[in-house]
């Protein structure tokens, strides 16, 4: 009895430890994950429940009232719309412009060198911090910077255009400064998906007679659809999120004129302490970007 | 089988010892033997450990104030503190924005240093979160005598902030813009009217400049209130907000209005933090602002041939009285956590101490708060001696300094501002009537 008690231990020993050998290996990750994701998210979603947290030593839960409160306040209606049109913006012009440019340097009638010059030019701006990218364009944009001088020489305009202090002008010029900042990240992306792209496919549309725009809407775009996919959900959820270039330029101003879901959220916690509607606010945003998120691994998979 | 069995239970049984003993440590953090610090969140109802002698005991203290003095000099004089009473003092020195987020950060969770260096503008909230301690109680058991102090910042009639050190805001004036366009220095509104027009008239640039932007709206109480608090009046009645209907603030929305009008205030104004307008006068492109004089060794640095002086900020036609100038400062409390409150106490006393206040203001440019204090300023730095004399010939004043969410009600009047000066707010009384609705909210 004693003797097969430890064959059978000496046997499985090396079995158990094969099997509990992966999960050790994870342990520090899931143990990172749990501190630094899945603990704040449940702390975020259950304040959001309750009565004025932090500030409060005893909160008392209170619903959905939190909730209430932020559909009700008209500064969130003005951060939704705003956001609306800074994300939407983002994303129709980061294609755009991604898709131009990676057309471009993959075309056979640019010498090698001219490439690549023009593929680190071209993406340079991804490789600046959001700080760099604010105050290099605070200044290009100050009513007395070159953008202005530019278009005073070129007898453009004669007046000082205010960029970022207008509220007629602040929008479209946060949404400008971080289509900048972000096509490089198509431009790479769709280059590398247009190298992958077979040249039989337009060597036969071309025995066929398809002309340079068939070629582009009948083989080119089909071929990309899924890496655009991909690179639409990812920039949905990156741009709705995007916070320290809105801070470092225009703080939401001039009055609520570029005020997004992320600046609203952090005056609601860091300026009002009201951390209980922030954690509201956030749920919301998180609810959303999580909807995106699903369709972004169900799309995954489905290519697999 | 068995022998398997066992194992796991021994392996669950290693695990748990292990959780609970780890657990046992985080939670016996504060019985801990050592003295070291009285962050760790123990709660001390006696307000003092009852030992004040204590070589072993090491009080905290976070502030912002070691990096922006020079090097080892907070050092120096926190060092001078222990010579004379044994007790230690642990410098945690991180920039402004850090040991704002750090103090909050502590506040919420009960961890915050010993003695922290605190901002006037954040006294209220942590008062009522009950993160710092009452100070007015501390200093009656001391039997300390606070008629010393140039100023206290209290909430509910106690005391939680004292300001060590004050640091004023002048008026600059771009010297060589004035003599190009042939103007005299204005003493009140109508003259700087006229003085801003003909600068922008004959020069091309701006007469004046204010910060705006939402993101750091400390505009309104530098740029702004100081109109008001220069011709002697205050935006508070009792400690709340007498906006609706005060006359003297209704004439200053007028007359900043005025010079918006008049196209001479710097332009980009609601996107413009202080720094940028920092560098808009120091590039010579505004003739006045309104500024801290902390500024002033970076703007003689930048521009070197830059002729400035310094001038009372101009007041309301006819008003003769003192004017009241706008001071920041660098303030200091005492958390509620610490085991070691009357220790703390000692502390701010020798920081407040006319000897040692005035060194410090010395190094920080600044000016003491305690009002014995005799600060040995270099005589050759002239400009900084007038602009002393100029704050010695009014008061010291920031009526925000306390309030609750003080930050978000300049924040809420510079929203209403920027719409009264687009015109989508009629008049000045119906602007300040809505930022009096929107103000008392904070005050509930």
């Amino acid at each position: 009895m004693k003797a097969n008690s430890i064959n059978i231990y000496k046997q499985d020993a090396p079995s158990l430890r094969k099997k509990t050998e992966p999960y050790l290996y994870l342990l520090p990750t899931l143990l990172l994950m749990c501190v630094l994701l899945i603990i704040p998210i449940i702390m975020v979603i259950r304040y959001s429940f309750y009565d004025n947290v932090i500030i409060n030593k005893n909160p008392v839960f209170v619903g959905l009232e939190n909730f209430k409160l932020i559909f009700e306040n008209s500064t969130f209606v003005v951060a939704v719309k705003n956001t609306i049109v800074f994300v939407g913006g983002s994303i129709v012009f980061h294609m755009i412009f991604g898709l131009a440019f990676a057309v471009v340097l993959n075309t056979k009638y640019l010498h090698r060198r001219t490439k690549a010059v023009s593929r680190v030019l071209l993406a340079l701006p991804w490789m600046f911090t959001a700080s760099v990218i604010a105050i290099l364009w605070k200044m290009m944009m100050n009513p007395n910077g070159i953008i202005n001088y530019l278009l005073s020489v070129t007898n453009l305009s004669s007046s000082h255009i205010e960029w970022l202090a207008s509220r007629d002008f602040a929008l479209f010029s946060i949404t400008f400064i971080n289509i900048w900042a972000g096509y490089p990240f198509y431009m790479v992306s769709l280059l590398a998906g247009l190298q992958g792209i077979p040249n039989d496919l337009y060597e036969a549309a071309a025995i066929d007679g398809a002309n340079i725009s068939q070629r582009f809407f009948r083989i080119t775009l089909p071929q990309l659809k899924p890496i655009i996919i991909s690179l639409v959900m990812l920039d949905f959820v990156w741009t709705i999120q995007q916070f320290a270039l809105i801070w470092m330029t225009t703080g939401g101003g001039p009055i609520n004129a570029t005020e997004m879901m992320s600046t609203f959220i952090y005056k609601l916690g860091f300026s009002k302490y009201e951390y209980a509607q922030a954690s509201a606010s956030a749920v919301i945003l998180l609810v959303v970007c999580t909807i995106v998120a699903i369709f972004y691994v169900r799309h995954q998979r489905g290519q697999e | 089988m068995l022998k398997l069995k066992a194992f796991h239970k021994t392996s669950f049984a290693v695990l748990l010892i292990a959780l609970l003993l780890t657990l046992t440590a985080c939670g016996n953090n504060n019985s801990s033997p050592s003295n070291t610090s009285g962050s760790s969140g123990s709660q001390s109802d006696t307000g003092s450990s009852g030992n004040s002698g204590g070589s072993d005991i090491t009080l905290e203290f976070q502030q912002w104030w070691g990096v922006e003095l020079p090097d080892g000099a907070l050092q120096e004089i926190v060092d001078g503190f222990t010579a004379q009473t044994g007790i230690k003092i642990k410098l945690l020195s991180n920039p402004y924005a850090d040991t704002r987020t750090q103090i909050a950060a502590g506040a919420a969770a009960g961890t915050m240093a010993d003695v922290v260096g605190l901002d006037g503008s954040w006294v209220y909230d942590f008062a009522k979160q009950g993160a710092i301690a009452n100070l007015t109680a501390l200093m009656e058991a001391d039997g300390y005598d606070d008629s010393q102090l140039s100023d206290q910042i209290r909430v509910d009639g106690n005391t939680f902030m004292i300001p060590v050190v004050n640091f004023a805001y002048p008026m600059y004036v771009n010297l060589d813009l004035v003599n190009e366009a042939g103007v005299s220095i204005p003493t009140n509104w109508t003259e700087f009217v006229n003085v801003t027009k003909t600068i922008k008239e004959k020069t091309g640039k701006a007469g004046w400049a204010i910060p705006l932007s939402t993101e750091s709206p400390s505009g309104i109480q530098n740029n702004f209130m100081s109109w008001l608090w220069a011709s002697g009046g205050s935006m508070l009645k009792d400690g709340k907000p007498n906006l609706a209907g005060n006359d003297d603030l209704i004439a200053t929305l007028e007359f900043v209005k005025q010079l918006f009008d008049n196209g001479v205030v710097a332009q980009g104004a609601y996107a413009m933090k202080e720094a940028d307008m920092v560098e808009e006068f120091t590039n010579g492109r505004v003739a006045f602002m309104t500024d801290s004089l902390a500024h002033l060794t970076t703007i003689k640095s930048e521009a070197p041939d830059l002729n400035i002086d310094f001038i009372p900020i101009p007041v309301k036609d006819g008003y003769t009285g003192k004017s009241g100038m706008d001071v920041a400062n660098w303030g200091i409390g005492i958390a509620e956590n610490s085991k070691y409150k009357a220790e703390a106490m000692k502390f701010i006393e020798y920081m407040m101490s006319p000897e040692v206040n005035a060194k410090l203001a010395v190094l920080a440019n600044a000016f003491p708060g305690n009002i014995h204090a005799q600060p040995d300023y270099p005589a050759d730095n002239t400009l900084f001696l007038k602009a002393y004399e100029i704050y010695q010939a009014g008061y010291a004043i920031n009526e925000f300094t306390g309030l609750p969410t003080s930050e978000e009600l300049m924040r809420q009047f510079d929203e209403q501002l920027q719409l009264y000066l687009d015109g989508d707010t009629k008049t000045a009384a119906e602007m300040l009537e809505k930022t009096q609705e929107i103000w008392v909210k904070a005050f509930k």
